[in-house]
C-alpha cells in the first residue's frame, strides 16, 4: 500500500506546485473562503517584518498568529511553499496511518463479537469485510490531498494546513495509544486555535476504552487516567505558552491572539456565520451573544461525549466538524479536515439519507461563493446579504451531513443490537427515527 | 426538517416526482417560456420611480442656452480632426484650458491580437484629452464624468462641441460639489479603457498607456455623449455594458425624468414607448424591447463607451442623439439643457447611487421588471435540470456507490471534453499565423475559422473518448455522467445567470430540453440532429437573426453567418481588449458540458 500513497503524494505534491507558480495563487491569496484573520500569509508576513525590526509583531492589529508559529517561519519564511507541502503530506500520511490502526481495531472488535455470537442473525450483512475497508484508509488520504478546499488552503498559504497537520498527528497518536504525545499534541492544537479543546473528551474517551477502564465516576482508576491524562495536557499547554513567553518576553499574543479568537473583533465576511451576526447587532448584546455563540461551540462536547461514549472515533470526528461550524473564523481548509474522514465511514452508507441533496448543496454553494463576491464587491450589484444567503446554505449543508451521519452511525449501532428488520409490536416494518 | 426526516413523507414525495418527472418537466419549461413572455405584459411590471432622496425632489432649473456655440465650436472641432488626421490634441487643449479647466493627455498604444475587421484597426495609437472642473464648494473627493468620443469621419462632432459648451457654462456655476471631468476619448473603447486603467491605477488587459497626470476624487457617475447632427429628434438611452452588467436603475429614471421634463422623446433600445398596452400591437412592441434588451444583455459586450466604467463600480450611461423622426425636432440646447439637469441632479448626490436595482430589465423606459420577477422564469428552467438529476431513472445511489462504474468511466469523457474547450479558447488566436501562411485567408478569418473548425471537431470525440476507455460503456456509466453533466449544467447556468441573467436564460432555454431528455438510447440520427441544432454556436446563430429581425434589418443567411462570423470575432477582440467573460465562458465551460451530453448521446 506504500505505493500507491507515494504516487498519491507525488500527484498532489506536483498539483500544488504548479499552483504556486501560476497567477492563480495570487488570486487565491486574496480569497476570504480560503484565508481567515488568524491564518492569512500576508499577515504572518507582515507580522516575520516587525519582529525582524525588533517590534512586537502584535503590536499593530494585523497578526493574530501564535509566537510559537512566527518563530517557526521565523527560520523557514525562504521555504513557505515546501512547509506547507509537506504539512498537508504529514497530514495526509497521518490520517492514512490512524484510519488504518482504526480500521484494525473495528476488524478486532468485530470479531471478538462474531465469535461471541453477539450480533442477530439478519445483521450479518451490516457486518465490514477486510476487501471493503482495504481502500479506506488511502481514500481518506486522497480525500484530504485531493480535496480542492486542501490544495486551495495550501496554495494560499493558509496557516491552518499546519493546524490541520497538528490534529491529524493528534489523532494519530491517540489512536496509536501514546497518551504522552497524544496530551502534548493536543495541547498544541489547542495552543493554536483553542477549538481542538473539544477534542479532549473523545481522546479521554479512547484511553479509557483503550486500557478497559470504565466510565464511573466512582472508580479510582477512572479518576487516576483522567487526571493523569489532564495533567499530560495542561502541564504541556502550560510549557508552551510559557516557551512563547520567553521566546517573545512579553504576554502580548494572549490578548492578540485568543482575546482575537474569543471577542470576534474582525468582522472580515468568511464562510462562517459570526460576522454577518455581529456586524447586524446592537452593541449592546454583542457580549451576550457572543458568549452564547462561544458556548454553543463548547457545549456539544457534553451530549455528544455522553451518546458516543463507546464510539471515541466518530466522537472526534463530530467533533472537529461542529467546532467548524461554530467557530468565528472558519476556512475551507478545516472543512477539508473533516470531509477527509467520510471515507472512513463509507460503511455508513446505506443509512445516509441526505446525502445527494447535501452533496449538490455543497457542491453549488462552492461555485456560488465567489461568484456572489464578485457581485456584492466588484461589480457592486448584489450585497452583503446575497453572501450570507450562500453562507447560511454552506453552513446549513455541513450541519445536514453531519448530522446525516451521526443518525446513520447510531441507527447502524441499533441495527447491530436489536437486528437489521426490525418490527412494531404489531408485526408491521418499523422505521427508526432520530428525535 | 419533517419532509428530510420522516421516511414515510420522503418516499410519497419521491413517488410523485418520480412518476410524474417528463410531465412536470414539461410544464416547468413552458411556464418558464410564458413566465417570461409575460414579463413584458405592462399589468406585470413595475413603474419607474426615483429612490435616490437626493436627486428626486430637488427642484432644478436648467439655464444652458449656448446651443449656437456648441455648433460652431462642433465645426471647428471637425476642421482640426480633418487636418490633424485624427485627434486634434493641441486645438482641444487649448480649447479646455480657455474654458478654465485643468487639461491633461494621456497616450496610450494597444496592438490587437488580431484585425477587427468591423472598425479596420490592428495597431491602435491615440490620445485622450481630459479637462478637470475643480469643484468650487466642497473638497475634490468625488468627481462625475461626462465623455464625447472623437471617432474618424463626421460622427460625434457635436457631441464635443457640446461637451466644450457645456465646459464653458459650467465653469460659471458656483454650486458644483464634485469634480466634473470633461473627456474626449479616442478609439472608442480602448481610449476609454486606457483612461479607466491610468485613472484607477490597474492593468488587467496589457494596454500600453502615460500616466495620468491629473485626476480628480473618486468617480461617482459618468454620461457619454454621442451627438453626430445638427439636428435631433430624440434620445437614446443606452445601458448594457460590459458582461451585461447595468447601471443603477435610477440613473435610467434620471434621464426619464428630464425628458419628461424637457419634453424631449427618448427611446430605449431605438424603440418608442407606447401607451396601448392592452393592444396587440403595444404589448409585442414592449416584448420587443424587453427581447432586443435581453440579446444585448447576453452578448456581453459594452454597447457605448459607459461600459467600461461600470466594472469600477461608476454608475454610467450613454445617451446618443437620433436623427430619425422626421416631424419632432430640437435642438442642441435642448440636449445641453437635459444634460445640465442630469449633472447637476448627480452633483447632490450624497453617496453612490444604490437605492434603486441594479438587476432590472427595462420593456420600456417607464417601466421596469425586477429581479424578482424576472428570475422564476430561470429558476423554473433550472428546476427542470435538477429534477432530472434526482430522478433520471436511476437512483442516484450508484453514484456513491463504492461498487458502482469507476471514476475513470466518467473522468474520460470530462476531461476530455474540457481539453477540447481548452482548445477551442487558446489555439484560433495562438494559431492564426500558421493558418494565414497555409490556407488563402486573413488573420481575422483565421481565427473565425479555426474556432468553427474546432468547434467541429469536438463532435468526433465520442469516438475517440471510447477508444480510450476500457471496456464496453456500461449503462451505469452513462447514468453517472449524465447526473454529473446535469448538475453541473445547472450550477454553470445558475452562476452565469446570477451575474448576466440575460445570458444566463438565452442558453438555458436551447440546452435544457435537450440535455434534460438525452439517453443512449434514443434514435442516434435524429436527437444528433437535434442537439446540434440547440448546441451552443447554433444559439448564437440564432441571437443573430433575432436580433436582425428585431431591429428590423432583416437578413439573408448568407448575411447572417457572416455576421455570425464577425459576432465571434468581436467576442473574442472583447475578450482580448476588455477582459468579457463570454467568450471563455462558452469555450471553457458551456461548451465541453454540451459535449459531455453528446458524449452521452454516443454511449456505447
Amino acid at each position: 500500500m506504500a505505493a500507491p500513497l507515494t504516487l498519491l503524494l507525488i500527484v498532489a505534491v506536483t498539483i500544488r506546485a504548479v499552483l504556486f507558480r501560476s497567477s492563480l495563487a495570487e488570486l487565491i491569496v486574496e480569497r476570504v473562503e480560503v484565508v481567515s484573520p488568524l491564518n492569512a500569509w500576508k499577515r504572518v508576513v507582515e507580522g516575520l517584518a516587525l519582529l525582524d525590526l525588533g517590534v512586537s509583531p502584535y503590536s499593530g492589529d494585523v497578526f493574530h498568529e501564535t509566537p510559537l508559529m512566527i518563530y517557526l517561519f521565523h527560520f523557514m519564511v525562504d521555504y513557505a511553499e515546501i512547509v506547507f507541502m509537506i504539512a498537508d503530506g504529514i497530514t495526509a500520511v497521518a490520517l492514512y496511518l490512524s484510519i488504518q490502526t482504526y480500521n484494525k481495531n473495528v476488524f478486532r472488535k468485530q470479531k471478538y463479537a462474531l465469535e461471541s455470537d453477539r450480533y442477530p442473525a439478519d445483521c450479518l450483512e451490516l457486518l465490514r469485510s477486510p476487501k471493503e475497508m482495504f481502500y479506506i484508509p488511502l481514500k481518506v488520504a486522497m480525500f484530504y490531498l485531493l480535496n480542492p478546499f486542501t490544495i486551495l488552503s495550501c496554495v494560499a498559504k493558509s496557516t491552518c494546513g499546519l493546524n490541520n497537520a497538528i490534529i491529524a498527528l493528534f489523532i494519530l497518536c491517540t489512536l496509536k495509544g501514546s497518551a504522552l504525545l497524544s496530551g502534548i499534541l493536543l495541547a498544541l492544537a489547542t495552543y493554536q486555535s483553542i477549538y481542538p479543546l473539544t477534542l479532549f473528551a473523545p481522546a479521554l474517551l479512547f484511553f479509557l476504552q483503550r486500557l478497559y477502564i470504565p466510565v464511573n465516576l466512582r472508580r479510582s482508576s477512572f479518576w487516576f487516567f483522567t487526571l493523569q491524562y489532564a495533567f499530560i495536557y495542561v502541564g504541556s499547554l502550560v510549557v508552551i505558552t510559557g516557551l512563547s513567553f520567553f521566546l517573545l518576553g512579553s504576554w502580548d499574543f494572549i490578548p492578540s491572539v485568543y482575546g482575537f479568537i474569543f471577542s470576534v473583533p474582525d468582522l472580515t465576511p468568511n464562510i462562517g456565520l459570526f460576522w454577518y451576526f455581529f456586524a447586524e447587532m446592537f452593541e449592546h448584546f454583542r457580549l451576550f451573544f457572543i458568549c452564547v455563540f462561544q458556548i454553543n461551540v463548547f457545549f456539544y462536547t457534553i451530549p455528544l461525549s455522553i451518546k458516543l461514549k463507546e464510539h471515541p472515533v466518530f466522537l472526534i470526528f463530530m467533533q472537529i466538524a461542529n467546532n467548524l461550524e461554530d467557530r468565528p473564523y472558519p476556512t475551507v481548509g478545516d472543512v477539508a479536515l473533516y470531509m477527509a474522514f467520510l471515507p472512513a465511514w463509507s460503511h455508513l452508507y446505506r443509512f445516509l439519507r441526505n446525502i445527494f441533496l447535501v452533496s449538490c448543496v455543497l457542491l453549488a454553494c462552492s461555485a456560488l461563493f465567489p461568484v456572489l463576491w464578485h457581485l456584492w464587491i466588484y461589480a457592486g450589484s448584489a450585497n452583503s446579504n446575497f453572501y450570507y444567503a450562500i453562507t447560511l446554505l454552506f453552513n446549513f449543508g455541513q450541519i445536514l451531513l453531519v448530522s446525516d451521519y451521526f443518525y446513520a452511525y447510531l441507527r447502524r449501532e441499533h441495527h447491530l443490537t436489536h437486528g437489521l428488520y426490525l418490527k412494531k409490536k404489531d408485526g408491521t416494518e418499523a422505521t427508526l427515527v432520530l428525535k | 426538517m419533517g419532509l428530510l426526516s420522516d421516511p414515510n413523507r420522503r418516499k410519497a414525495l419521491t413517488n410523485l416526482l418520480t412518476r410524474l418527472n417528463a410531465p412536470i418537466c414539461m410544464v416547468c419549461y413552458l411556464a418558464a417560456i410564458v413566465w417570461f413572455m409575460g414579463l413584458a405584459f405592462e399589468p406585470f411590471t413595475l413603474r419607474t420611480y426615483m429612490s435616490e432622496n437626493a436627486m428626486g425632489s430637488t427642484m432644478v432649473e436648467e439655464r444652458f442656452s449656448s446651443g449656437e456655440r456648441a455648433l460652431s465650436l462642433a465645426k471647428e472641432f471637425d476642421a482640426h480632426k480633418r487636418k490633424a488626421g485624427g485627434m486634434p490634441v493641441e486645438w482641444l487643449v487649448k480649447a479646455m484650458q480657455a474654458r478654465g479647466l485643468e487639461v491633461f493627455t494621456q497616450s496610450f498604444s494597444r496592438k490587437l491580437p488580431f484585425p477587427d475587421e468591423n472598425k479596420e484597426r490592428y495597431m491602435v495609437r491615440g490620445t485622450n484629452v481630459y479637462g478637470i472642473l475643480r469643484a468650487p464648494r466642497a473638497p475634490r473627493t468625488e468627481a462625475l464624468v461626462i465623455t464625447a468620443p472623437c471617432s474618424p469621419g463626421n460622427s460625434d462632432n457635436q457631441a464635443v462641441g457640446l461637451l466644450l459648451a457645456l465646459a464653458q457654462y459650467f465653469r460659471n456655476q458656483i454650486f458644483w460639489a464634485k469634480d466634473i471631468i470633461f473627456l474626449v476619448n479616442e478609439h472608442d473603447l480602448i481610449g476609454m479603457q486606457a483612461w479607466l486603467e491610468g485613472y484607477h491605477h490597474t492593468n488587467i488587459t496589457g494596454m500600453e498607456y502615460s500616466p495620468l497626470q491629473g485626476r480628480a476624487g473618486s468617480i461617482q457617475a459618468a454620461l457619454s455623449l454621442e451627438l453626430s447632427s445638427d439636428v435631433i429628434t430624440s434620445l437614446d438611452l443606452i445601458l448594457e455594458g460590459l458582461n451585461g452588467q447595468l447601471p443603477n436603475l435610477d440613473l435610467a429614471n434620471l434621464f426619464y425624468a428630464f425628458c419628461q421634463k424637457l419634453g424631449v422623446l427618448c427611446t430605449i433600445q431605438g424603440k418608442l414607448q407606447r401607451n396601448d398596452w392592452d393592444t396587440a400591437e403595444g404589448y409585442t412592441h414592449a416584448a420587443q424591447t424587453m427581447m432586443l434588451m435581453v440579446l444585448k444583455q447576453a452578448c456581453g459586450r459594452s454597447w457605448g463607451d459607459h461600459g467600461l466604467f461600470l466594472r469600477y463600480h461608476i454608475e454610467a450611461a450613454s445617451i446618443r442623439g437620433i436623427n430619425g423622426f422626421r416631424h419632432y425636432k430640437m435642438d442642441v440646447a435642448t440636449i445641453g439643457r437635459l444634460l445640465e439637469g442630469m449633472v447637476r441632479k448627480l452633483n447632490n448626490l450624497l453617496e453612490r447611487l444604490h437605492q434603486s436595482y441594479f438587476f432590472y430589465l427595462l420593456p420600456s423606459l417607464s417601466r421596469f421588471v425586477s429581479i424578482g420577477y424576472y428570475m422564476p422564469a430561470f429558476g423554473l428552467l433550472a428546476v427542470i435540470l435538477l429534477l432530472r438529476v434526482s430522478f433520471p431513472g436511476l437512483d442516484h445511489f450508484t453514484f456513491f456507490n463504492p461498487s458502482g462504474p469507476g471514476v475513470l468511466t466518467v473522468l474520460t469523457p470530462v476531461v476530455i471534453s474540457h481539453l477540447t474547450g481548452v482548445a477551442l479558447y487558446l489555439l484560433p488566436v495562438h494559431l492564426q499565423e500558421m493558418a494565414v501562411e497555409h490556407f488563402p485567408v486573413s488573420e481575422t478569418e483565421a481565427v473565425v475559422l479555426t474556432a468553427v473548425a474546432i468547434y467541429t471537431a469536438g463532435l468526433a470525440l465520442p469516438h475517440n473518448t471510447q477508444r480510450l476507455l476500457s471496456g464496453e460503456g456500461t449503462e451505469q456509466g452513462w447514468k453517472v455522467l449524465k447526473l454529473t453533466a446535469l448538475l453541473y449544467l445547472a450550477v454553470l447556468l445558475g452562476c452565469t445567470a446570477l451575474i448576466n441573467f440575460s445570458l444566463g436564460f438565452v442558453l438555458a432555454v436551447t440546452l435544457v430540453p435537450i440535455t434534460a431528455s438525452m439517453t443512449p438510447h434514443m434514435p442516434k440520427a435524429l436527437s444528433a440532429l437535434a442537439m446540434v441544432l440547440l448546441s451552443p454556436a447554433f444559439t448564437i446563430l440564432y441571437c443573430v437573426f433575432i436580433y436582425q429581425e428585431l431591429i428590423e434589418a432583416p437578413v439573408s443567411v448568407g448575411e447572417g453567418w457572416m455576421l455570425f462570423l464577425s459576432v465571434i470575432s468581436q467576442g473574442i477582440l472583447d475578450h482580448a481588449l476588455y477582459g468579457s467573460l463570454v467568450y471563455p465562458l462558452l469555450a471553457l465551460f458551456i461548451y465541453p458540458c454540451w459535449l459531455m451530453f453528446w458524449n452521452i448521446l454516443f454511449w456505447s
